[in-house]
């Protein structure tokens, strides 16, 4: 059958289409121009700008404090909760999943509003714990989701053996399950650390003056910053994240390999 | 935050005699937490739709329907339709382009497929607003793209097509992409093209053949894919905040607005409701027609058993 060209070629316009805008940033950031627009001329001026700012090193300080502290309790949370919904069923565990399902289909935007509101009618004041608690209840479903299907591909017969070993109930969970599991827990951590990384919608709406995070910084530079100054940081973290991405597909692709092995 | 999940319902495991009291130890932290900070807030915004605002911008005593009746003037449905048609348009764009992008996916050599992948997803890790931003020069005035679209007489040389519901759409579709093409090219992986050429061989022409036997066979993917991208696309805020206008408005807009400039907590609560129904309504569509979908093949299960047993 003769292959039609269309397919391929929209492969490489879409592939064009993504990746043109990275492209904008990061000519925009070596641009010797105030203001962004036509090229005039190399510079690496707008890069020591960003290193020079304090406000950045603040935010980025916020957002790491947050983001670990959200990983490693959502880690907790959604590594219980992936196992409750594998070994139990019932009602329990229905309205268990529904919950956890949620906040990965609804919109962000509800669920910032619905915090603030909550908070609000709590007398909460926002700030780095109304943040941090928002943060845990995104990443705790990403996490049960990421364990929930490690563990459907699991081989509990490897459990088995080990108490018929002679070992306990939790000793075969803390020598067995875990270790072996815990690819599955990192990989989980590593989404949700991600995402709380990224997270400007549910922030925005959660946050107080004192407790800036680097998105919520940028969603103001955008409005009323320096285009070239949010380039070069823009191009910064792009780097930092396609360097992430490759080092977690060869994290992620080496493991793979050796699951697929046959036999 | 949607970052392609991937939607499996448990399976019934082998669930070892595990007495009701370790259940509960094993639910009770993240059901608590879930409890707390996921269905009681989104119950209060259901509950404050129908509360007073004080002029302070806090929560008054009492309860009115002066919120509900307010949502029947003109300004609002106006909205609600533009948000809801910016963002079909999208998503049916998004699937238009998803859809050949699948298939050619699909079809390359292991290799290649999995550094077009890569491609395709890696840019979707870089910060949501670092892209929404990138559009934003790349569209303005006296750039590259908005001279050749004046040249071509699109558009007047001093028509912005920054601040306009074309720019929202664009950057929507943008945005969205990889959640239609990671479904689609997980179904199209799955078909059989053997049945193409069946198809082509029985007399029909190549578009017949991609129209009638290769899309139903992807529909599932096509219906996962409408469903990542039409969600999202509903919520926006940020797309329509920072490249769109005061006539590209979306509900999201609307909402931030009632919380940040008019501190009328009530009117936001009242939209950010319509908003959680019109999603609701949605996926109980779409698992509603994914149940029906998974009852009919098992219907034809039988027969199809007994036509393939006869197969090496």
């Amino acid at each position: 059958m003769k292959r039609s060209w269309l397919p391929p070629l929209s492969l490489i316009f879409c592939l064009a289409f993504l990746y043109l805008p990275l492209a904008e940033i990061f000519v925009g950031s070596v641009n010797n121009s105030r203001f962004g627009g036509p090229w005039r001329g190399f510079t690496w001026d707008h890069y020591r700008r960003v290193f020079g700012d304090r406000e950045i090193l603040s935010c980025l300080e916020n957002t790491l404090a947050i983001a670990v502290a959200a990983t490693a309790i959502s880690m907790t949370l959604g590594t219980l909760a992936a196992f409750a919904l594998h070994r139990h069923r019932g009602r329990l565990q229905f309205l268990h999943h529904a919950l956890i399902y949620t906040p990965l289909v609804v919109p962000e935007i509800l669920m910032g509003m619905s915090l603030l509101l909550f908070f609000a009618s709590l007398g909460a004041e926002l700030g780095f714990w109304t943040i941090l608690a928002g943060h845990i209840t995104f990443c705790l479903s990403y996490v049960a989701m990421t364990v929930l299907s490690r563990l459907q591909d699991f081989d509990f017969t490897l459990v088995d053996a080990a108490r018929d070993l002679g070992a306990g109930n939790w000793q075969a969970i803390r020598k067995i399950l875990l270790p072996l599991l815990m690819p599955g827990i990192l990989a989980g951590g590593l989404l949700a650390f991600t995402l709380s990384l990224d997270d400007f919608v549910v922030t925005f709406f959660i946050s107080g003056p004192a407790s800036k995070t680097l998105p919520i910084y940028i969603f103001s530079s955008i409005k009323h910053g320096s285009p070239t100054k949010l380039n070069a940081l823009s191009a910064l973290l792009l780097i930092v994240t396609f360097l992430a991405v490759v080092l977690g597909r060869r994290l992620g692709g080496r493991r793979s390999a050796g699951e697929s092995r046959p036999g | 935050m949607n970052r392609f999940p991937s939607p499996r319902p448990p399976l019934p495991a082998p669930a070892p005699a595990a007495g009701r009291k370790a259940e509960w130890l094993l639910t009770l932290p993240s059901l608590a937490w879930l409890l707390a900070f996921l269905l009681a807030p989104t119950l209060l915004v259901f509950a404050f739709a129908f509360r007073r605002a004080t002029p302070y911008g806090d929560i008054g005593d009492g309860w009115t329907l002066d919120t509900i009746i307010h949502l029947a003037s003109p300004n609002y449905p106006a909205v609600v339709w533009r948000t809801i048609y910016l963002s079909a348009a999208a998503t049916c764009l998004c699937l238009a382009l998803a859809v050949p992008v699948g298939y050619c996916l699909a079809r390359l050599a292991p290799r290649w497929r999995q550094l077009a992948i890569l491609a395709v997803t890696a840019p979707f890790w870089i910060n949501f607003l670092i892209r929404v931003f990138a559009w934003k020069s790349i569209l303005a005035i006296g750039r590259p793209l908005h001279s050749l679209l004046a040249r071509l007489g699109a558009i007047e040389p001093n028509q912005p097509l920054l601040y306009t519901g074309w720019a929202v759409l664009l950057v929507m579709i943008y945005t969205h992409l990889p959640f239609a093409i990671l479904p689609i090219y997980a179904a199209a992986e799955k078909f059989d093209f053997n049945l193409l050429e069946a198809a082509r061989d029985l007399g029909s022409s190549a578009a017949g053949a991609f129209r009638r036997v290769f899309l139903p066979g992807i529909s599932r993917g096509l219906l996962t894919a409408g469903i990542m991208v039409a969600v999202p696309c509903l919520g926006s805020y940020v797309i329509p905040d920072l490249v769109g206008g005061t006539r590209s408005e979306m509900l999201g807009n609307k909402i931030a607005q009632y919380v940040y400039l008019e501190r009328n907590l009530p009117r936001a609560s009242a939209l950010s409701a319509i908003l959680t129904l019109t999603v609701v309504a949605l996926l109980l569509g779409f698992l509603r027609w994914s149940d029906n979908r998974l009852r009919q093949r098992l219907d034809a299960a039988p027969a199809r058993a007994d036509r393939e047993g006869g197969r090496p």
